[in-house]
């Protein structure tokens, strides 16, 4: 993706031909390299603010942004450019709604699930342990939440995800280790009643 | 190294994130350690719960829409309002219908390129299996060219019983065997020769969901060939040409069955 030659053509005619056909290349560059990643960002965005609508907001300011800020862009990885202006996007949203505590699920209602003697039984137990692993995943704090979200589902590298969150890969390596040993001691565990499962309750 | 270093680096380890030497000591305390074993093993299926069964939430058809629209307004109204506006108009439904292909599109294709991390990171493990068998002197537990001591030498050690044939007939005489560990659980090597060349042969119990490529794949240098056969997965690694690696693998296809 080579940057395109500012155009001042021979025969100058209309200054504004040549500006309109400045920002439309720079408009097809910015496609080419924004677009093909909007799922990545949907995908952070729904994780990072927890509903939909708000997710498509914060993906359509995201992408405002980063078309506005795009003469920044220098290259390089552009899905880490681009999920870290998403990223950003959804932090200052949290920010300004207060940063709720989404618990969509209450773990009564997925353990009432299983058990029905319905023919897709098995269908409805494997349905009930991905909503139970949604709900642990949410309950992560962001800065866990994220850098799993960004490796086990975006499958990014290290690098990538060190990127995207302006932080060292050490760090990636320490919080990634940390968020996956805290959703497996939470999914081990026997279903708890309280929101926030707190490891001294039990002793593993 | 120690298991609590080891129980730092679990992750990176799966992840395929390590250098090389470090990956090398963890693989080697892993081979003597059943807790850290345990402990990289529930990780690794943690990870797969998560990649399977966790939500990944693609952008809705009509996000695409929005964004193309709303970076529109960013262009100056005086340009708006000029004598391009028909023409941009159409333009713009055109962009709009393009950026919806490349949305749907790369949805997909991400999706599909997604997936073959695994396979890499198991093709990295057995390159690095093979180098370090070559570096650190450990190429082998057993070593004898005779298949009658290597065979019942992986009794008790292994959950299978590898087919092991001496080809020294066919140029390639079996050097011995040894146990490592790839791709989460431990596997047991077959070292041939082949004149100045190492074969590495490891094997394991096959498992369906395992990638394997049929083609040869080129890592650092080295080809690794995998296939396969009567409930078992090999995989034959080495820095001998391809043609050669190719031969070695019917022969001990041939000498199986």
């Amino acid at each position: 993706m080579e940057p395109r030659q500012k155009g001042a053509l021979p025969g100058g005619s209309a200054v504004t031909d040549d500006d309109d056909r400045d920002r439309r290349a720079e408009r097809r560059r910015f496609d080419d390299v924004a677009l093909p990643h909007l799922d990545a960002a949907f995908n952070l965005a729904r994780w990072l603010v927890g509903t939909h609508a708000d997710a498509q907001d914060v993906v359509q300011d995201a992408f405002l942004r980063a078309l506005r800020h795009f003469d920044g862009y220098r290259g390089g990885d552009a899905r880490s450019w681009v999920l870290s202006i998403v990223r950003r996007c959804s932090y200052t949203w949290l920010a300004r709604n207060g940063a709720a505590e989404t618990l969509p699920l209450a773990d009564d209602a997925v353990m009432a699930e299983p058990g029905g003697p319905e023919d897709p039984e098995l269908a409805a137990l494997r349905g009930a342990d991905r909503r139970r692993l949604a709900t642990l995943i949410e309950r992560l704090p962001p800065a866990f939440r994220e850098v799993l979200v960004l490796r086990d589902l975006e499958e990014m590298s290290y690098r990538e995800i060190a990127l995207a969150c302006d932080i060292p890969v050490g760090t990636v390596m320490s919080r990634l280790a940390r968020a996956r040993t805290a959703l497996r001691r939470a999914w081990e565990k026997p279903i708890a009643k309280e929101p926030a499962p707190r490891e001294k309750d039990r002793g593993v | 190294m120690e298991c609590r270093e080891v129980a730092g680096l679990a992750d990176a380890f799966i992840d395929g994130e390590l250098e090389a030497p470090r990956r090398a000591a963890v693989a080697a305390h892993l081979l003597g350690c059943m807790d850290c074993r345990r402990l990289v093993e529930e990780t690794r299926e943690m990870v797969e719960a998560i990649r399977d069964q966790a939500p990944y939430y693609t952008a809705p058809a009509g996000l695409a829409a929005r964004v193309a629209e709303a970076p529109a307004l960013a262009l100056p109204p005086d340009i708006r309002d000029s004598r391009w506006n028909v023409r941009r108009r159409a333009r713009q439904w055109s962009l709009a219908a393009s950026f919806l292909a490349v949305a749907v599109f790369s949805s997909l294709a991400t999706y599909r390129l997604a997936v073959p991390t695994s396979g890499e990171i198991l093709v990295d493990e057995l390159v690095s299996g093979h180098v370090r068998s070559l570096m650190v002197d450990h190429l082998t537990d057993v070593a004898s060219s005779d298949q009658h001591t290597v065979k019942p030498w992986f009794n008790g050690k292994l959950d299978l019983a590898p087919p092991v044939k001496d080809l020294t007939t066919r140029g390639f005489p079996l050097v011995g065997g040894r146990l490592d560990y790839v791709g989460g659980r431990p596997a047991a090597v077959l070292v041939y020769r082949h004149r100045q060349h190492v074969i590495n042969l490891f094997i394991v119990p096959d498992n369906p969901q395992r990638p394997t490529t049929a083609a040869p794949v080129v890592r650092h240098g080295f080809n690794v060939l995998a296939w396969r056969d009567a409930g078992l997965q090999f995989w034959a690694v080495s820095d001998l040409a391809v043609e050669d690696l190719g031969k070695f693998r019917e022969l001990v296809r041939e000498a199986e069955s």
